[in-house]
Parts: structure tokens; C-alpha cells; sequence
């Protein structure tokens, strides 16, 4: 008697956590999909009402709309450079010095990563906006780059020490022994090891870098748009026409959401380990 | 600090260890020597030219006389900024708690083994992940007030049409509620990561000696996890204090001045009226405020584990 009343408490159990799983994950679908239901209908079914849920048939004219009349090529090309570069950089430079950090266990060093991580974005980008201004490098994308360094070498570093700090010391302090420096150290058994680490910070800088929208919308230029910041000024023109707004949104998103759903093992532990966070 | 470096430390100069297990740790600061010029360049400077340019009268052409305190006595007075605090402060406030509340409940469930995981929790973090401003548009698509998917969904269960982002009541519980869409995931994989470090042992004897799932929540994950949502609870709160990209698109502040926090009201001082000198001062009262609510928080987790 007792045990069935266990067995079906399990399944309660069981339910409940189910329905839990459900009512918690459903916002996320449910947004998603209403996304991609508005981005393939067409733009008789996107205003009626009551609202059409599924696009019937679907059609790519909102896809075929967003290109003719925006120069989203070369937005992409732009978004492409600016989060390559900034990710390559912070990698160049981040994967040493949050080896040197953990290996020092200089832990101030860790601190002011962390006031760069609670700095609102807004707050370098008058200074930096002002010095762009002087070296007359507004209407270029090299600003871009170098306020995206402020996002994705705080990430970088904070999940470098944190990978580094968790490595075996042993190997590296053998290659000592055997006589390489410190150099040989890191870059022969160190940095082999830390792969995971660097896929996981690379992964998260480049997401987060693709996403940025405050920089760009002060320092970007007519031809130097950002994705981001080129589907905004769609919604500024465009505020009725449903469609290709909300094309040109799956568009900007859609490289980082796949990412996701590749990458979801790295991008879980990276988060879990840092809350980092863009800007 | 740890116990090596104290002991490299006291080591008088002359006796260093024999070659070939030299003391390294002096040298390990070459390698943060690059990024650290950079950090210097992006991140420090900016903040002490914005210092500077806070005590002055900083226009975007013209000269830019040393005024003093004056753009922080401005702030005394400005009534727009204050209630720019105010909001910011309640819409931080929400912000926080309604996420950590969804988080810890969602980073309990997904402690459990069940079928189909790793694709629930993907799906529950992409809102997290997702570019801003896209989903930003699609969230005001649906709050449309006539056309907008909301209101219909509304009207099948029988209630009245929102006002959503329309409406000045409205717009900052609206903002909350696409604040917390998009940041529990964080919230929940913090906490996770602090459920998934937690010994088993006080689960199995809890389940023994018959204790329900909330009570388990209640007595052994809650006060053991505790450290971890205090962390995700401080990341919450600065990312709310910061929210910029989502309130931009969707209202630029408005209706009226009904959502301009205090994010919004900088971005606009400085960059529509390009009064760069009250922005800048700004931005330091705003870094000073989200560096005390930082510090009273950490302070307070401190006072709770030596306790």
C-alpha cells in the first residue's frame, strides 16, 4: 500500500516537474516562433485580424524586401569585421593575461575586470566618442573595434582565470623543470589544455560583440552600420510593414541563435561560470 | 591572496631558488602586460577624462570652462533626472525580483534528470542570448495596440485590450516583464551552477527520513545554494540598473518621459543635446550609485557567512 502511494507521488512528482519545465520554457517558444510566423507570412496575413498564426503559404518576401531596399550585405560585412576583430584581439590578448592573473594570483587585476563588467556601456562612449572625434576616425569601423575590446576582453579574461586557476599546475612546472621558460610553458602545455576554455570565451566575446547595439549607434557612420543597428533604423522607416521588420530581425539574430543551439554545452558553462554579459 | 606568494615574497633577494625552478611568479605579469595597456587605453582612461569632463562646461564644439561642481548641483534641481532615478530605481526594484523568483524556480527544476534537458534549457536561455534588438522589435510588434498578437490573445480569454508600451502606467511593468523574459536564463544558470556543486549526501537522507520536495527546497537547497543567488542576485540588479537596448527601441523613453531611466536620460543628454559635460556627470553619479547598491550587497553576503 505504502509503496504504491510512493510510486504515485513519484509520478506526481514527475508531472509536476514536467508542467513546471513547460510553463517556464514556454515564453521563449512561444516568442520565437510568433518571430518567425511574422517574419514568412505575407503582409496581408501579418496586419489582419484576428491574427493569422501560421503562414500559409509561406513566403521569403519579407526576406527578398529587407535586401532590395537595405544594404544589409554590407551591414553584415560590417558586423562581420567589427566581432572578428574584436574577438581576435581580446583572444591575442586576454588569453595571456588571464593566465598571467591566475598564475600570479594577482587578484586585484581580477577586480577591475569585474568594475569593467558593472560599468554601463554608455559610460565610455563619451570620452571614446570625443577622442574618435579628435583622431578623425568617426565614419570608420576602427572605433567599432575598439569599443567592442571593452566587452569582449573582460570576458575573455574573466573566463581564462577562471579556466586557468582550474588546471593541474603539474605539466607546466615538469616543462619548467626540463627547462622552458615560462613563455614555452604556457604556449606549449598550458594553452593545449585550456582549449575548451578558449572555445568557450571566444564563443560567448563573439555573441556578445554581435549583439552590441549601444556603440554602434553612436559611432557607426551611414556606411559602417552595424546588423543591429541597420535593423533599428528599419523599424524607424519601416514601422508598418511587419514583414521585413521582423525578417530583418530573425536576419540579425539568427547567426547567434543557431550558435546557440550548437554550441550549448560551452555557452552553459561559460555563463555559469562568469554571468558575463555585453556591455 | 595565497600562502605561495607571501612566502616568494619574504625571500630575501639574494637567495633565490636554484636554476631551473627559478621563482617564476614575478614574470607571470608580463603576460597580462598587453591587455592591460589596452584596458588602460578603453576602460581606465575614459573614466578619468570623464571625471574631467564632468566639473566642466562640455559642449561638442566651442571652449569648455572649468565650472566646478556646478553640473552636479544641476542634478540637485533637474526634475527630470530625479524622476529618472526614481524610475530607474522601481524599474530595478521589479527587474530583480520577479527574475530571481522565475530563475531559482527554474534552475530547481532543471537540477532534475529528465527526458529532453538539454534542448528545454537551450530554448530557456535563448532569450538571453538573442540579439536585443531583434527581439526588442518583435516585443513591440506583439504590443500593438489594435494589430498587436497580445491584445488578441487577450481578447479570446475574455479581457479587456492592454495598454502595454502605449500607456504611462503601463510601460515600466511592460519593460519589467521583457526584462525578466530575457534575463532569467541568467538567473538560472548561476543558480544552477551553485545546485549542481551541492553534496548529494543531505538530499538522499532527507528523501529517507520523508521529506517533500519543498521541503527539501526549503531547508537543504535554498540555504546551501544561498551564496550563489546572492551572486546572481547582484549581476541581476546591475544588469537592471544598466538596461539600455531593450527600453531604446521599444519606447526611446516615452510615451512622454513615462520609461526614460536614468540610462536613457544619459544616452540623451550626452548624445541627442550633446551636453557632454552634465552627461558626464551623470555618468559618474550613476557609477557611484550602482557601485554602493554592489558593495552594500557583497557587504551584506559577507556579514551572513562569517555570522
Amino acid at each position: 500500500m505504502t509503496r504504491a502511494r510512493a510510486r504515485l507521488h513519484r509520478i506526481a512528482g514527475k508531472a509536476g516537474l514536467y508542467f513546471s519545465v513547460l510553463v517556464l520554457i514556454s515564453p521563449a517558444v512561444l516568442f520565437f516562433l510568433w518571430m518567425l510566423s511574422l517574419a514568412f507570412k505575407n503582409e496581408a496575413d501579418n496586419t489582419a485580424y484576428p491574427p493569422v498564426f501560421i503562414p500559409n503559404p509561406p513566403t521569403l518576401d519579407n526576406f527578398i524586401d529587407v535586401f532590395a531596399k537595405n544594404d544589409f550585405l554590407s551591414y553584415t560585412i560590417n558586423s562581420v569585421i567589427v566581432s572578428f576583430s574584436a574577438t581576435g584581439l581580446a583572444l591575442l590578448l586576454g588569453v595571456p593575461a588571464g593566465y598571467g592573473i591566475a598564475k600570479a594570483k594577482a587578484s586585484h587585476a581580477a577586480v577591475l575586470i569585474l568594475i569593467a563588467r558593472v560599468t554601463p556601456g554608455l559610460s565610455y562612449l563619451i570620452p571614446l566618442f570625443l577622442l574618435f572625434q579628435w583622431l578623425g576616425l568617426i565614419g570608420t569601423l576602427t572605433p567599432l573595434v575598439i569599443t567592442h575590446l571593452v566587452i569582449t576582453v573582460p570576458i575573455v579574461v574573466w573566463i581564462m582565470i577562471g579556466f586557468f586557476e582550474g588546471l593541474p599546475g603539474e605539466l607546466e612546472e615538469a616543462a619548467l623543470v626540463d627547462g622552458a621558460n615560462i613563455w614555452q610553458a604556457f604556449r606549449h602545455v598550458a594553452m593545449p589544455l585550456a582549449r575548451p576554455g578558449i572555445m568557450v570565451a571566444m564563443i560567448l566575446a563573439f555573441i556578445f560583440s554581435w549583439n552590441n547595439f549601444i556603440f554602434g549607434v553612436v559611432l557607426a557612420g551611414r556606411s559602417t552600420r552595424t546588423l543591429p543597428v541597420a535593423v533599428y533604423n528599419v523599424l524607424t522607416f519601416e514601422q508598418i510593414s511587419w514583414g521585413p521588420l521582423a525578417a530583418a530581425a530573425l536576419v540579425v539574430t539568427a547567426p547567434v541563435l543557431l550558435l546557440t543551439l550548437l554550441m550549448q554545452k560551452e555557452i552553459v558553462a561559460g555563463l555559469t561560470a562568469g554571468g558575463v554579459k555585453g556591455g | 591572496m595565497s600562502a605561495s606568494t607571501t612566502v616568494t615574497a619574504e625571500l630575501p633577494a639574494g637567495r633565490r631558488a636554484p636554476s631551473g625552478r627559478r621563482n617564476y611568479a614575478r614574470h607571470y605579469w608580463l603576460f597580462a602586460l598587453p591587455a592591460a595597456i589596452v584596458v588602460a587605453a578603453v576602460i581606465v582612461f575614459p573614466w578619468i577624462f570623464t571625471l574631467y569632463m564632468s566639473v566642466h562646461d562640455w559642449k561638442v564644439s566651442g571652449a569648455t570652462p572649468f565650472v566646478g561642481l556646478e553640473n552636479y548641483a544641476k542634478m540637485l534641481t533637474d526634475e527630470r533626472f530625479r524622476s529618472a532615478i526614481v524610475r530607474t530605481l522601481l524599474f530595478t526594484a521589479a527587474s530583480v525580483v520577479a527574475p530571481m523568483l522565475l530563475g531559482v524556480w527554474a534552475a530547481v527544476c532543471f537540477a532534475n534528470n529528465f527526458l529532453g534537458r538539454g534542448i528545454a534549457r537551450t530554448i530557456f536561455v535563448l532569450p538571453m542570448m538573442a540579439t536585443p534588438v531583434a527581439i526588442s522589435l518583435v516585443w513591440t510588434m506583439m504590443f500593438h495596440p489594435q494589430l498587436g498578437v497580445l491584445n488578441y490573445l487577450l481578447s479570446v480569454v475574455g479581457l479587456p485590450p492592454f495598454g502595454w508600451v502605449y500607456d504611462t502606467n503601463t510601460v515600466i511593468p511592460t519593460l519589467v516583464m521583457v526584462e525578466t523574459w530575457q534575463w532569467t536564463p541568467l538567473v538560472m544558470l548561476i543558480v544552477l551552477g551553485g545546485i549542481a556543486s551541492l553534496p548529494q549526501d543531505p538530499y538522499e537522507a532527507a528523501v529517507l527520513d520523508g521529506a517533500t520536495a519543498w521541503q527539501r527546497f526549503r531547508h537543504i537547497t535554498l540555504p546551501l545554494a544561498w551564496p550563489f543567488i546572492v551572486v546572481a542576485g547582484v549581476i541581476r540588479m546591475i544588469d537592471a540598473l544598466k538596461a539600455f537596448d531593450t527600453i531604446y527601441v521599444i519606447t526611446l523613453g516615452g510615451p512622454g518621459t513615462a520609461s526614460e531611466t536614468l540610462n536613457i536620460l544619459l544616452y540623451q543628454t550626452a548624445f541627442a543635446y550633446y551636453d557632454l559635460g552634465y552627461g558626464s556627470a551623470m555618468v559618474v553619479v550613476f557609477f557611484v550609485l550602482i557601485l554602493i547598491i554592489t558593495l552594500l550587497l557583497l557587504a551584506n553576503r559577507q556579514k551572513e557567512i562569517t555570522a
